[in-house]
């Protein structure tokens, strides 16, 4: 195998995570579409490190740290939807204008 | 015997059916209306992903894809989408309409076919030892990395998970009246 089918495969997912992000109304959804693209930085930094000159491990240990981060962000994220859930009673990205200028 | 220009091996084979998996679960995901179809594409992307860093050699990465992305966030999100929807649908409201929804649709294509074509008019360098480029376990060698070399990192990581986690139960929390 080369490098290029592994980069091609993460701007594929990213581009479909993109997509869903800018397009969904669902918060969800939006957070979903997110997850998809850190996933796809993740196959780059892994194929990266497999595919160097001289292969070493930090590529994998940036995307072990990646996951950790969005880890936390999901949880943060679905706190937040929670909680205006609770005060809206709707999980619509337009809904969510309080602190719109 | 040639498959899109490599040759056909059991690790080519594996990329193009995994390739195949996450791609048609992604597409699914975007398109599906039911929330438990969703979630079951969702499972079909991190599983797939988690596939494909086990080609890479990544197996640990690996692992840690299947308990992380493919168990908790995975439910994580089915619960909240249950949590916060009455009925089965994802949906409630309208899409975007047709026009941004398509105009959005050239734009994404256009950035990702830029990034293809970049990719694939790169001449990157090629490791005379991709096949079996680590010669002990890549456990030893993350633990290694992480405990001398990314020391201080590792330990603000585990400072932001536990400030993610009083955060996330304080923001979630029921206020009292």
């Amino acid at each position: 195998m080369a490098l290029q089918p592994f980069l091609a495969l993460g701007a594929i997912l990213f581009g479909i995570g993109l997509f869903g992000a800018l397009t969904k109304r669902n918060l969800i959804i939006v957070l979903i579409s997110i997850e998809m693209m850190l996933n796809a930085a993740n196959i780059n930094l892994v194929a990266f490190s497999h595919f160097a000159l001289k292969p070493n491990i930090d590529g994998q240990v940036y995307a072990l740290f990646n996951i950790a981060i969005a880890a936390a962000e999901v949880a943060v994220g679905l706190a937040i939807l929670l909680s205006f859930f609770r005060a809206r009673s709707s999980s619509d990205v337009r809904d969510v204008n309080l602190m719109k200028w | 015997m040639m498959l899109f220009g490599f040759p056909i091996t059991g690790e080519t084979v594996a990329f193009f059916m995994l390739a195949l998996i996450i791609i048609t679960s992604g597409v699914f995901l975007m398109t599906l209306r039911n929330v438990m179809h969703m979630a079951l594409a969702l499972g079909g992307v991190f599983l797939g992903v988690a596939g494909i860093f086990v080609i890479l050699g990544a197996d640990f990465v690996g692992v840690v894809q299947v308990m992380i992305y493919a168990g908790a966030i995975t439910i994580l999100m089915v619960f909240s989408l249950m949590l916060t929807h009455s009925g089965n649908k994802a949906e409630e409201g309208p899409e975007v309409g047709a026009v941004r929804g398509i105009a959005t649709f050239v734009g994404v294509a256009i950035v990702v076919g830029a990034i293809l074509l970049v990719i694939r008019h790169t001449s990157w360098p090629v490791s005379p030892t991709a096949m079996q480029p680590y010669h002990q376990s890549t456990v030893l060698l993350i633990a290694d990395a992480l405990f001398h070399t990314y020391t201080i990192q590792f330990e603000l990581v585990s400072a932001i998970l536990t400030t993610a986690l009083v955060g996330a139960v304080i923001i979630a929390r029921k206020e009292e009246q």
